[in-house]
């Protein structure tokens, strides 16, 4: 479209005296106006790949957490993805605290992704930061990785009882996602 | 091939050198729609359809591709996935407005550019070629719009499915074992589905080769004109960029104010309101029809309702309606008249313009009708005379005519005069 009025024929005999064409307008116009047209075409063909509204609709997950006893987890499914719940025994809350915040990866204290009077509770994705495979260490008998926490498989990334990058390739902890607390044993996520 | 005084392409920077010595694809632009090739200057807008038809082609490819991604062709979900496009993928419902009036106006500007090649003898030597790939280019169109409303599974698509089928079913002997085969059942379900969806996936791109070789043959001779005089000289054509491009370029712009008016405003005018209904195999519509730029071929289908001697009114019809368009391909050698244009053809116009079109209109009003009176009488008639028209009326006309005076060539007939004329060669019929 645009090539359509890009050029006029340069023997046209309109110019000015400033050498400026009344065609020079209207092809300026016609580009122009088809540039724009370009545009608003181009945004919803690339808009509709994005997740349509069913896929973020389904984006919220209710989790029980009554039943994970001190040191057990839970898998549960928040945007098609894992999700890992556990309740922290002391001994990995006190661990997880021992540690001093600067010297991680992504400082993070165990404070800071918990919900306040629920510090035993730590809710993570269960997707690696490195490249996305599903860590080990929730489910029992699993890895929990030189930190007690989680371990990746794929390219032995460690996390700590806190879910934070210790040791390996991943570049931040695991992610903590928005989720509150409905009442004293059911959590929502998303 | 083209005129000898056509530009020649000179790459300018390193960068066009080098392609034009690895991969010439800039002198192919230059030579096919830019200053390198000239066209007749005296085209009217009835030339704007092909670059329409393709400008619209281009718009099917890309919002059906896209639509792809969104719906899963299977009769379990099928309708639930286009309703899905529409409500839950982000701009669904204007991909799918998009493609469905894209379908239509398609169609109208592929109608259009038929009846300027019909009106100006486009099919007469030497563009015979252009002409077949062109009837080419129409089946192709008709079959994937067709498989394409199939796919949303509402109860037009089920019953439209079922019932251009049946069309095979009235061949006799094989007819029902061919129409069971077409569906992989014995009435349209999932295996259907799924291949009418790969189909209609990969016609529109046999239909982009179809079309690069019609515009392949269209370049040997060059385009035709209003006049039908062939080009003589270099003052009877204008390079293709700026002239052509500028004025497609502005036939764009009313022909896509026309479309989104349509999209934006009208979206379910052409389309028809059963088939938001899913598809139920236990229940027809009462009035089923099938998409507008069907109906006059509908109504040939439908005109035969008794048997000819031994030959059934169901087969009469088929073959019928496939006779309407295969006809086509024959009009270059049915149609002898060395004139081309019709406004130096005065029989020949009389029955265009007051046979043909009119025999046309009726049968698209009533394809779209009820199977009642008076419409399949109506239908009838038209029928009968679009068949004479093309294979009685068409090679006696142009037997028993005599043309009007053309003039000497495309110059002459734009500024009065052509300095190339040689006196009184101007009363020759120079085609």
């Amino acid at each position: 479209m645009a090539d359509t009025t890009a050029t006029a024929n340069p023997e046209t005999p309109t110019a000015g005296e400033d050498g400026v064409r009344r065609r020079d307008f209207l092809d300026i116009a016609a580009v122009s106006a088809a540039g724009i047209g370009g545009l608003a075409v181009v945004y919803p063909l690339v808009s509709q790949m994005a997740p349509s509204k069913d896929v973020l609709a389904a984006s919220s997950t209710e989790v029980d957490i009554s039943s994970i006893e001190p040191g057990q987890a839970i898998k549960a499914v928040f945007r098609k993805q894992p999700l890992f719940v556990k309740r922290l025994t002391p001994a990995e809350i006190e661990a997880a605290n021992a540690t001093a915040t600067g010297s991680l990866r992504d400082p993070q204290s165990l404070a800071d992704r918990t919900k306040e009077g629920h510090e035993d509770i730590l809710v993570t994705m269960g997707v690696c930061t490195h490249l996305g495979c599903v860590p080990l260490g929730a489910a029992e008998g699993e890895v929990k990785g030189e930190f007690g926490g989680y371990f990746c498989p794929c390219h032995g990334s460690h996390y700590d009882t806190a879910g934070r990058i210790r040791k390996g390739p991943a570049p931040t902890n695991l992610e903590v996602p928005e989720y509150e607390f409905t009442s004293d044993t059911v959590i929502q996520v998303g | 091939m083209s005129f000898p005084w056509a530009r020649q392409y000179e790459p300018k920077n390193g960068l066009t050198k080098f392609l034009d010595e690895k991969l010439p694809l800039p002198r192919l632009v230059y030579n096919a729609v830019g200053a390198g090739y000239p066209v007749p200057r005296n085209l009217s807008y009835f030339w704007n359809f092909g670059v329409l038809a393709g400008f619209f082609l281009v718009v099917q490819i890309v919002t059906g591709v896209v639509l792809a991604m969104h719906y899963a062709a299977n009769a379990q979900v099928a309708f639930a996935t286009t309703e899905h496009i529409m409500r839950d993928v982000n701009w669904g419902w204007l991909m799918r407005y998009a493609h469905a009036n894209g379908a239509s106006f398609f169609f109208i500007v592929v109608y259009l550019h038929i009846f300027r090649g019909l009106f100006y003898s486009s099919y007469k030597a030497p563009r015979e070629m252009i002409w077949l790939l062109g009837v080419v280019i129409f089946l192709l169109m008709m079959a994937t719009a067709f498989m394409g409303y199939v796919l949303p599974w509402g109860q037009m698509s089920f019953w439209g499915a079922k019932v251009i089928t049946g069309l095979f079913g009235a061949i006799p002997i094989v007819g029902e074992p061919i129409q069971v085969w077409l569906l992989g059942g014995f009435a349209p379900d999932n295996a259907a589905l799924n291949r009418f969806f790969s189909l209609h996936f990969l016609l529109p791109f046999v239909i982009a080769g179809v079309v690069i070789l019609h515009i392949w043959a269209l370049h040997i001779p060059g385009s035709s004109n209003p006049t039908g005089v062939e080009v003589k000289s270099e003052s009877d054509t204008v390079p293709f960029h700026p002239y052509y491009t500028a004025k497609d370029g502005f036939g764009l712009g009313i022909a896509l104010l026309a479309y989104f008016a349509l999209v934006f405003f009208l979206p379910n005018a052409l389309g028809h309101p059963d088939n938001y209904i899913e598809a139920n195999p236990l229940s027809t519509p009462a009035h089923i029809v099938p998409e507008w730029y069907f109906w006059p071929f509908y109504a040939i289908l439908r005109a035969f309702t008794v048997d000819f001697f031994f030959v059934p009114a169901k087969l009469m019809g088929v073959l019928a309606m496939f006779a309407s368009i295969l006809l086509w391909f024959f009009l270059p050698w049915l149609d002898k008249s060395p004139v081309r244009s019709g406004h130096y053809r005065p029989l020949f116009r009389k029955f265009f313009w007051f046979g043909l079109i009119p025999a046309m209109i009726v049968l698209f009003i009533c394809g779209g009708a009820p199977a009642e009176e008076p419409y399949v009488i109506l239908s009838q008639i038209a029928t009968a005379y679009y068949f004479i028209h093309f294979l009685v009326i068409l090679p006696i006309v142009s037997s028993v005519e005599k043309p009007e005076p053309l003039p000497y060539s495309i110059t002459e007939a734009v500024l009065g005069s052509d300095k190339t004329m040689v006196k009184g060669e101007n009363t020759a019929p120079a085609v």
